[in-house]
């Protein structure tokens, strides 16, 4: 008999279809395979993303007039902001913000009253500890809103003209420690790319262990099947499990932590193929390398740590040591963050994720390679 | 004629790591036939039917499986090749119909649908087709597994202990079908434990710690091992196989159900040792020796050539 190609489409699907029947009946796999993410985004999500309320708050009152409470009072109601203490010098202020002890501390100047009301704008400072952003992004965006409305009740009649179009005064805000001030819409994007490296590696580095362990493998060996054909079957039923997973997460996104969509959606859907199929490779390597399902999970670990510190998924890539953005740019998550980012908030198109691009696929290429070579085709 | 062997290899042999477990084994096995292949547990039968398979690669040994070469074409003798596995190996979580189908699919059959049809019915699998294999009792699978590895009209089938833990009556019915198997031409290789499905195979190899100790017919086999036998009757056997084992000439002295063969390859000497207990209340008679007193006889023997 000859003319038997190298890879039968028929084989391949054969696995395809095999693969689909077995995901159906396992429930806790598919439970997994949805619940991980959903659990995960609602985790992390709200976790990193708490909107945190009653944060500690010291004052600086350099003036007693019932503007200057008015004021205080209107903070407090935003129930951002816990009075604690009361200041008696800018040093104690800048103390507490350097222990930790306060979030923010607000000076209300001198003669605040008699400026506020003589119309000279006065100012208001509040400065923030925002090491972490998140943690006070919600505080100081409910601060805006203040301005106008703060002191309305107090500025009524011939004061009325006070209210103005700007506000009767002035915020200044400082962000201490982190000028940057990265906001959640860094970390949800971040999230998908993460989610989908831990669910996709560990689905498919189960796979061949998996066979071996049950003693299928005897039987598929003894089959005229190919490693191409194994490996890939194995692999295509996930990519949907990929897409499912990616969408969930978009909405939610979207829907709960308010991500903008800058870019092209379908242009995101497109390159996360690509992310899938790798990190789906990767996978199925770590398969064919393990000897059984502990090992595969163990690989699966030791990719998950540099791709969650490394990536720049937790720590912006261009603070880490040139050592640490070698190993980075490797990572397929890297690359990715780069385009979801990129995508959602800033409006990346076609030619800004391609250089992203490229290097997911070559890394998928290697994996899938180096499962096939490694595809034993005997028991030995 | 090579063409006439469905099975012609020579010298194969397989070590894992010092241990040798199948050891310069010969096999030649003409299509058609039905080849039993024997010995104790652990002496290489199953990895000598995986190399033949290409599923474990051989140290040594060189010849043909189906007319390709065993070594190098293992991708084509796969193809033609029905491999039962001892261990139960399709996919539980599978239904009978989806393995089938799945079997199928692998050997990229042409009209998939009507062959696992097919063997749904002719193995009496219809009716259970949609039950899951894992839920399926020890016969049951035995019978899907026999179904799955007939699906694509293999020329040569490796049946590994196909009826371990079989009840009587389906072991009857297995052993009906493939004797009809073989009349329609097709060649086993099978594994037992069981003497009398060794007896209906054509030709039989006996095999124990990778070494073959005997092949050919049942009655070559019973007559190259030389051994005279006698059988006792009587109550109380018990200690009468202790006084019997110990004295020169007795080989072996084993309990069949109520009765007890005694074997020896010196018929002089054997009865010579018998002798003093031909009395009654026992009942002796020299009887045929059986595949069973061959087999004990030639593990036994082996025993003594491996330890020395
Ligand atoms: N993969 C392996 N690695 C190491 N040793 C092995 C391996 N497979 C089998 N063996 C050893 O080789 C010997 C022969 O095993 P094999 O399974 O071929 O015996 P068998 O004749 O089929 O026995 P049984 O009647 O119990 O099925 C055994 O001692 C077994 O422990
Ligand atoms: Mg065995």
């Amino acid at each position: 008999m000859k003319g038997w190609p190298n890879f039968s489409f028929e084989r391949f699907w054969g696995i395809v279809v095999k693969e689909f029947i077995q995901m159906r009946r396992d429930r806790l796999t598919f439970a997994m395979m949805v619940g991980v993410p959903l659990l995960q985004l609602l985790l992390f999500g709200f976790a990193i993303n708490v909107n945190p309320k009653h944060l500690p708050t010291e004052v600086l009152l350099g003036d007693n007039g019932p503007q200057g409470r008015t004021l205080l009072y209107a903070l407090k109601n935003t129930s951002y902001f816990d009075f604690v203490r009361l200041l008696k010098t800018e040093a104690e202020g800048q103390d507490a913000l350097a222990r930790g002890e306060a979030q923010f501390v607000i000076s209300i100047p001198e003669n605040f009253s008699r400026d506020l009301l003589r119309g000279d704008r006065p100012s208001i400072l509040i400065e923030a500890d925002a090491t972490d952003p998140v943690a006070t992004g919600y505080a100081l965006g409910s601060l805006n809103t203040l301005v106008n409305t703060a002191l309305q009740s107090d500025l009524k009649g011939p004061l009325a003209y006070l209210n103005g179009t700007s506000g009767p005064f002035d915020l200044r805000v400082h962000a201490l420690y982190n000028p940057e001030v990265n906001t959640q819409y860094n970390i949800v994007p971040g999230l998908l790319g993460v989610i989908l490296t831990m669910t996709m590696i560990m689905i498919t580095g189960l796979a061949i262990t998996r066979e071996r362990e049950r003693g299928t493998m005897e039987n598929l060996l003894s089959m005229p099947t190919r490693p191409l054909e194994v490996l890939v079957g194995k692999i295509t039923p996930y990519i949907l499990v990929g897409y499912v997973q990616l969408g969930l997460i978009l909405i939610m996104a979207h829907f709960l932590f308010q991500v903008p969509v800058h870019g092209s959606v379908l242009l995101l859907l497109t390159s996360a193929l690509v992310f899938i199929a790798a990190n789906l490779a990767m996978g199925i390597m770590f398969s064919t390398l393990a000897k059984n399902q502990l090992q595969a999970m163990q690989m699966a670990f030791f990719v998950f740590l540099p791709s969650i510190l490394l990536s720049g998924y937790l720590f912006p890539f261009r603070g880490m040591p040139v050592w640490a953005q070698a190993i980075g740019e490797v990572l397929p998550l890297t690359h990715f963050l780069r385009i979801a980012r990129g995508i959602l908030l800033k409006g990346n198109g076609l030619q800004d994720v391609v250089p992203e691009l490229w290097p997911i696929a070559l890394f998928a290429a290697v994996t899938l390679t180096i499962g096939v070579k490694r595809y034993r085709q005997t028991l030995d | 004629m090579a063409d006439d062997f469905a099975i012609d290899v020579k010298g194969m042999t397989k070590s894992f790591g010092e241990r040798k477990v199948v050891n310069h084994i010969d096999l030649q096995v003409r299509a058609g036939e039905i080849y039993g292949f024997l010995g104790p547990n652990g002496s290489g039968k199953t990895t000598f039917i995986r190399m033949l398979c290409g599923l474990l690669r051989s140290d040594e040994g060189s010849g043909t499986c189906l007319g390709y070469d065993v070594i190098k074409q293992s991708d084509s003798i796969k193809r033609e090749v029905g491999y039962m596995t001892q261990r139960f190996s399709f996919y539980e979580d599978l239904s009978i119909a989806e393995n089938l189908d799945f079997v199928a699919r692998m050997y990229g059959m042409k009209n998939r649908k009507e062959a696992v049809q097919k063997s749904l019915e002719h193995l009496g699998l219809a009716e259970r087709q949609k039950q899951l294999a894992g839920e399926l009792s020890g016969g049951w699978k035995q019978r899907m597994a026999l179904a799955a590895c007939l699906i694509h009209k293999p020329k040569l089938l490796l049946l590994d202990e196909p009826t371990a833990g079989v009840d009587p009556k389906a072991r009857r019915e297995f052993w009906e079908q493939i004797h009809q198997l073989a009349a329609e031409g097709l060649t086993f290789l099978i594994t037992t434990h069981y003497m009398d499905e060794a007896e209906q195979c054509h030709r039989l190899a006996y095999i124990s710690y990778g070494n073959l100790l005997a092949h050919g017919t049942v009655d070559e086999v019973i007559k190259l091992a030389g051994l005279t036998t006698w059988s006792v009757r009587g109550p109380d056997l018990l200690p009468l196989v202790a006084q019997l084992r110990n004295k020169p000439g007795v080989q072996q002295a084993i309990a069949f159900g109520n009765m007890l063969h005694v074997s020896g390859d010196d018929p002089a000497a054997l009865e010579q040792a018998i002798a003093p207990f031909r009395r009654e209340p026992y009942q002796w008679q020299q009887i045929p020796s059986g595949l069973e007193d061959v087999f004990i006889h030639l593990m036994e023997n082996s025993k003594d050539n491996y330890s020395s």
